[in-house]
């Protein structure tokens, strides 16, 4: 029988594998804020030594300042639009892996269904938004709607193919031990499915928000109950640009922290099995 | 060791046709008796493995029966014919461990997690992965996959165990040394194999019986008895004359099928 390499005193290419790890994984970190915190620089030194009006283009630090003053406004605005873009992900999400499961389970179903699934997706959402603040009364569920059409195919999609994927042999064995449905589904189809759910998860967590975001812009709303986009388009009435640029500055730090939540996710729970989290040693 | 006198099952004119016209087996007439280690024979497209998914239950005949002759009276049980099968890939499942791996048959048969460990414990043993019980497969050796493979199709006490080509992908070293580890299991735990190979020095090692088979249609061409004792050693049998004799019968009987294609091109 094989007899496992003694691993206990750790060999130099241990050594110069963790090493590796260790700097790449800082380089994650600081690189990518490295060249934010340049740009910015450069950026404020463009405003100051050319004396770039506020009003066209505004400093980063005139930004900041905003934001910290406004704070107490953009924040319960921030509040809403992070509701709402966690409130059409989770529909998405509900929607999306109940419908992929009726895919899964009835070709009929599939054949009738997917098509409209796709005209909901290719439709631009601008188009349809109006539509649905006409006809459906509260705003917020309006909205709601918006983002959820913009949010759930990615999760629809990458979860029927996730559901097919299960390899055929492994099929077959549980077959052959007289799986019940039940068990086929838990134990194989979906962990099978899992990657590419999680795959779908990632793009429809940054879809939520846009959608969120456009179906905010469409509604044109104001007053207390709206989100960021609400600020944006506020900010261009009034011309006080720098609030513009603090209100972005918060739906892209949004979009930023769903984007590593998930992707930390994935890493979680694939990380020990799926290719795509594995670290190939060269 | 070959007991046809009471076979564990039989093959009686067993045909497939799949959708697509192609006859992929024809006629086949077979007894697989009690404890034997049978080996289908033969090129690809013989119908070797489509013979082997038909025994499995995994596709259904177009033509003749398979009868089971130790299932309980007028009962197709599954149980009473428990099978084990061992694919040409280890077919393992990415995300669980290879204890996991090994528990799925009893976990699909309603087996507590409880009340198979000691039986995990044991299969794993005997296939020498007693110390990579919570490894990943990803962590493992194609050799050490198949290993894992083994023992999955072994933890139900399997009566019949069906091998389609398990070690062709493997290199020659591992695969001597999973081709002696699984006859020194089969002789302790007496099963009945039925190996698919297309290799004749795998079949003239392991076996006692031979069924060479031909392709276009899929047909059995001859059944060879290999009758040499076990335990078959690699210095015993592997590198004595009478293993050669054997060979050039199979290998004979082989060419036999390969001249047929010839002449039919």
């Amino acid at each position: 029988m094989q007899h496992p390499i003694d691993d206990t005193v750790p060999n130099q290419a241990a050594l110069r594998l963790e090493r590796d790890r260790k700097r790449e994984a800082a380089a994650r970190v600081w690189l990518p804020l490295l060249l934010v915190a340049a740009l910015l620089a450069l950026w404020e030194t463009v405003v100051r030594v050319n004396q770039i009006p506020h009003y066209i283009l505004p400093a980063p630090s005139l930004v900041l300042d905003t934001l910290l003053k406004n704070w107490s406004n953009l924040a319960p605005s921030l509040w809403f639009t992070i509701k709402l873009t966690l409130m059409a992900l989770a529909a998405a999400v509900v929607g999306g892996v109940l419908l992929a499961m009726a895919f899964a389970l009835s070709k009929w179903v599939e054949i009738g269904l997917f098509p409209i699934a796709v005209v909901l997706q290719v439709t631009p959402i601008v188009a349809i938004a109006p539509l649905i603040l006409i006809y459906v009364d509260s705003t917020t569920t309006a909205l709601l709607i918006c983002a959820w059409i913009v949010a759930f195919f990615p999760i629809l999609s990458n979860t029927v193919i996730g559901l097919k994927s299960a390899d055929s042999n492994l099929r077959d064995l549980y077959t052959l031990y007289g799986a019940t449905p039940w068990q086929r589904f838990r134990y194989l189809l979906v962990p099978s499915a899992l990657p590419y759910f999680l795959g779908g998860l990632k793009i429809a967590g940054g879809l939520s928000l846009i959608g969120a975001v456009v179906a905010e812009f469409t509604a044109g709303s104001a007053g207390k109950n709206t989100g960021l986009a609400s600020r944006i388009l506020e900010s261009m009435f009034r011309t006080e640009i720098p609030m513009m640029f603090a209100a972005l500055f918060l739906v892209s730090l949004l979009g930023i922290v769903i984007f590593v939540v998930f992707a930390a996710l994935a890493k979680w729970l694939l990380g020990h099995w799926h290719e795509s989290e594995l670290r190939r040693e060269l | 060791m070959a007991d046809i006198s009471k076979p564990l099952l039989s093959l009686r004119r067993v045909s497939k046709r799949f959708a697509n016209g192609t006859l992929a087996l024809q006629d086949m007439s077979l007894d697989i008796g009690d404890h034997d280690f049978v080996s289908f024979l033969g090129p690809s497209g013989c119908g070797k493995s489509t013979a082997l998914r038909l025994i499995a239950g995994l596709s259904s005949a177009s033509g003749g029966e398979i009868v089971w002759h130790h299932a309980a009276s007028g009962s197709a049980d599954k149980t009473e014919r428990r099978l084990g099968f061992v694919f040409q890939e280890p077919t393992l499942m990415p995300w669980a461990s290879v204890e996991d791996n090994v528990y799925l048959p009893l976990r699909l048969a309603g087996v507590a997690r409880d009340a198979a460990a000691p039986k995990l414990r044991e299969t794993l043993s005997m296939v020498g992965l007693t110390k990579f019980a919570q490894v990943y497969p990803r962590e493992l050796s194609g050799g050490m996959k198949m290993r894992v493979s083994i023992a999955r199709a072994l933890v139900t006490h399997p009566r019949l165990l069906l091998m389609d080509e398990p070690f062709a992908a493997l290199d020659e070293m591992t695969r001597n040394k999973l081709n002696n580890d699984l006859l020194a299991i089969w002789r302790e735990h007496r099963f009945t194999v039925i190996f698919v190979t297309h290799s004749v020095y795998e079949s003239a090692y392991l076996s006692n019986r031979i069924v060479v088979m031909a392709p276009r249609p899929g047909r059995v061409v001859q059944e060879l008895t290999i009758d040499e004792p076990y335990p078959r050693s690699n210095d015993d049998y592997g590198l004595s004359s009478r293993y050669q004799t054997h060979i050039r019968a199979v290998q004979k009987a082989l060419h036999g099928t390969l001249d047929g294609i010839a002449i039919d091109h």
